[in-house]
């Protein structure tokens, strides 16, 4: 083209030798050179997402829906961490949490609009934005179907390491049973899920421990905490007619059903930790609407408005 | 028994070392004014990996894609990682992260200048990733060469994960491009914004660059300024169109006979205003630094006292 074009030399970069240029090869066309997540791959390319036989791909889909938005959610009130922490080991920490979450709702996402395309906002003509964001930044604030314990603001530490605990418990006990599922792609997400959340709720119950037995202050402020987030957690472990509906056909899970086992797992944590059970009812909803009814707290229109903003703006935008 | 070598002896074996383009490592004999520069040279690279992830995560929550997103938290905390890399180099020559934190949001070290700017749109971090980060990377690949041991390991590392943030960027931008007009402008935008203050991060120019000399003779520094701001334009002009943008120098220029693009000078004037600390974001950078800081004290004593309270324990089982 002209004289500029004799930089480049297309070789790998070699950070470690002087000579080796980390622009060799940016021009060059050789995709595995490419960081992770550079080319938009369908994320359940290679998945086989039929529709198990006699299951309501309506129902299958708005399971998937309550599943994912649980995970977008608190994926993105962990995000807001990000330079926050305590430490950098926290911020970091904190950082991998949100992105296995967003991983776990990327997938689920993918599931519901594969399942069922009409749960899936209409944009112009000729948009380009996938599904997954479609669903992600053009849904209205009641069309999101995660449960309001996911999407209060955050409060302090504590705050965040009671609430990782109490979601990573309830959240394991369900994907465990989810790995069972028919549906061929719930099983394998609840599959990676598991190891996941695994850690998540190590990480919280380390944290929880800590705080508990560490000084007169993280004690009074993980205490405090808890019994800000106690009213809400009822909800995470209620059973909801979509649930019920994927436990019956065999997809899904109720959670009910592994509320007991949720139970003693926290049992254990509060008794090493010292820590007593808040006495608190649980958070009414409107008319019997909860989180899994589209019925949600102020914050979520409020959280949504800044995370869709960039999106909204460009409805026929790549990125 | 052998007498212990003299303060000569020292210094002629440091020398030596260096003299072999050798690595110094944390246990050898060095110069005090070496074992200064590079405390100096690491914690400033330090904090700015840690300042770095104030720009950038200003869009996280605003990302407009999850894929995007993902991208970008993935980079802020590999920051926060490099960070941690470059306090432990720095740990090993004496000083603790703790009190380097400290030092920092005292205003008592610096961090780079190109983080006192501000992110205005989503491009910016498209636009960080190809300029910033490469223009830091241009900084960094030889200081995986540096002297010290530590240090170099430290760097390269970071400058291969570096190369990969680039590359998201400029892949960002490369998408961008091919998407609307109103993307495509804010691409533009967003380069004429970064250019000169990407050019301002090779330092001033080698004649007013007074440490330069001294640590090229200690093998800490291996290029100049100036030397690296020209590496920088005349990679970086090719890549500007291949991606159909326009880098806002009107004296930018191929010059056959030196084989080299002449280009104008940034503002040095401005530069100087936000390494003295007017810049249009140092006071926010820093009191969020601070505020992150201090609002963490709290969990980092709990933390303290669990570790005590759990080693009387053992001690007394």
């Amino acid at each position: 083209m002209n004289e500029f074009h004799q930089t480049p030399s297309h070789s790998a970069p070699d950070p470690s030798h002087e000579d080796g240029s980390v622009y060799d090869g940016l021009l060059g066309t050789d995709s595995s050179q490419w960081a992770f997540g550079t080319d938009f791959e369908d994320p359940l390319a290679g998945v086989d997402t039929t529709v198990p036989d006699g299951v309501d791909h309506r129902m299958l889909a708005a399971y998937c829906l309550a599943l994912a938005d649980d995970a977008l959610v608190f994926s993105h009130r962990l995000s807001e961490w990000c330079s926050n922490a305590p430490d950098l080991e926290e911020d970091i920490a904190l950082a991998n949490i949100a992105l296995d979450l967003l991983g776990q709702a990327r997938l689920l996402l993918a599931r519901a609009a594969a399942a069922d395309p009409d749960v899936v906002p209409v944009l112009p003509e000729g948009s380009p934005v996938p599904a997954e964001d479609a669903l992600a930044f053009f849904r209205e604030a009641d069309e999101f179907r995660n449960v309001r314990f996911v999407e209060v603001p955050n409060g302090d530490f504590a705050h965040t390491v009671a609430r990782v605990l109490l979601f990573a418990t309830a959240r394991l006990a369900v994907l465990d049973r989810l790995t069972g599922s028919r549906d061929a792609v719930l099983a394998a997400v609840a599959a990676k899920g598991v190891k996941e959340l695994t850690y998540h709720r190590d990480y919280a119950g380390r944290w929880f421990l800590t705080l508990a037995r560490g000084t007169e202050e993280s004690r009074r402020r993980l205490v405090a905490a808890l019994d800000q987030l106690w009213p809400l957690y009822p909800e995470m472990l209620a059973t909801h007619p979509v649930e019920a509906a994927a436990a019956e056909a065999g997809v899904g899970v109720d959670p009910a059903t592994v509320a007991a086992e949720t139970d003693v797992v926290l049992e254990q944590v509060l008794a090493m930790s010292g820590v007593d059970r808040p006495q608190r009812a649980s958070l009414a909803g409107v008319d019997g609407r909860t989180g899994r009814d589209g019925l949600h707290t102020e914050a979520l229109s409020r959280m949504l408005a800044e995370m869709q903003v960039v999106a909204r703006a460009h409805p026929m935008g790549q990125w | 028994m052998t007498a212990s070598p003299t303060e000569d002896e020292l210094q002629a074996g440091f020398d030596a070392t260096i003299g072999r383009n050798d690595r110094i490592e944390p246990r050898d004999w060095m110069p005090e004014g070496y074992r200064k520069t590079l405390v100096r040279q690491i914690a400033q690279h330090a904090h700015s990996e840690i300042i770095g992830m104030q720009p950038e995560g200003n869009w996280i929550t605003r990302a407009p894609s999850l894929r995007r997103k993902a991208v970008l938290l993935a980079k802020v905390q590999d920051e926060a990682g490099h960070g941690l890399y470059l306090y432990s180099a720095c740990e090993t020559l004496g000083t603790s992260r703790g009190e380097l934190t400290e030092k920092l949001i005292a205003g008592a070290q610096k961090y780079s200048s190109i983080f006192n700017y501000p992110t205005l749109s989503f491009a910016d971090v498209g636009t960080i990733g190809w300029l910033v980060d490469g223009a830091a990377i241009c900084n960094q690949v030889p200081l995986c060469r540096t002297s010290f041991g530590p240090y170099g390991r430290a760097m390269i590392r970071i400058c291969k994960e570096e190369s990969f943030h680039q590359r998201q960027g400029y892949e960002l931008l490369m998408t961008m491009m091919r998407g609307t007009d109103a993307q495509r402008a804010m691409v533009q935008e967003s380069v004429d914004r970064f250019w000169w203050p990407a050019l301002m991060m090779f330092g001033p120019p080698d004649a007013d660059s007074p440490n330069t000399a001294q640590s090229m003779a200690w093998g800490i520094k291996r290029n100049t300024n100036d030397d690296l701001r020209q590496r920088f334009v005349d990679m970086t002009v090719p890549q500007a169109d291949a991606l159909g943008v326009t880098l806002p120098d009107p004296d930018l220029r191929w010059n056959e006979e030196r084989g080299a693009h002449d280009f104008g000078q940034p503002d040095w004037d401005e530069f100087l205003q936000v390494v003295k600390g007017n810049g249009p974001c140092n006071a926010q950078r820093l009191a969020h630094r601070r505020r992150a800081h201090e609002d963490g004290a709290w969990v980092r004593e709990a933390a303290m006292a669990f570790a005590r309270k759990s080693r009387e324990q053992e001690a007394s089982a």
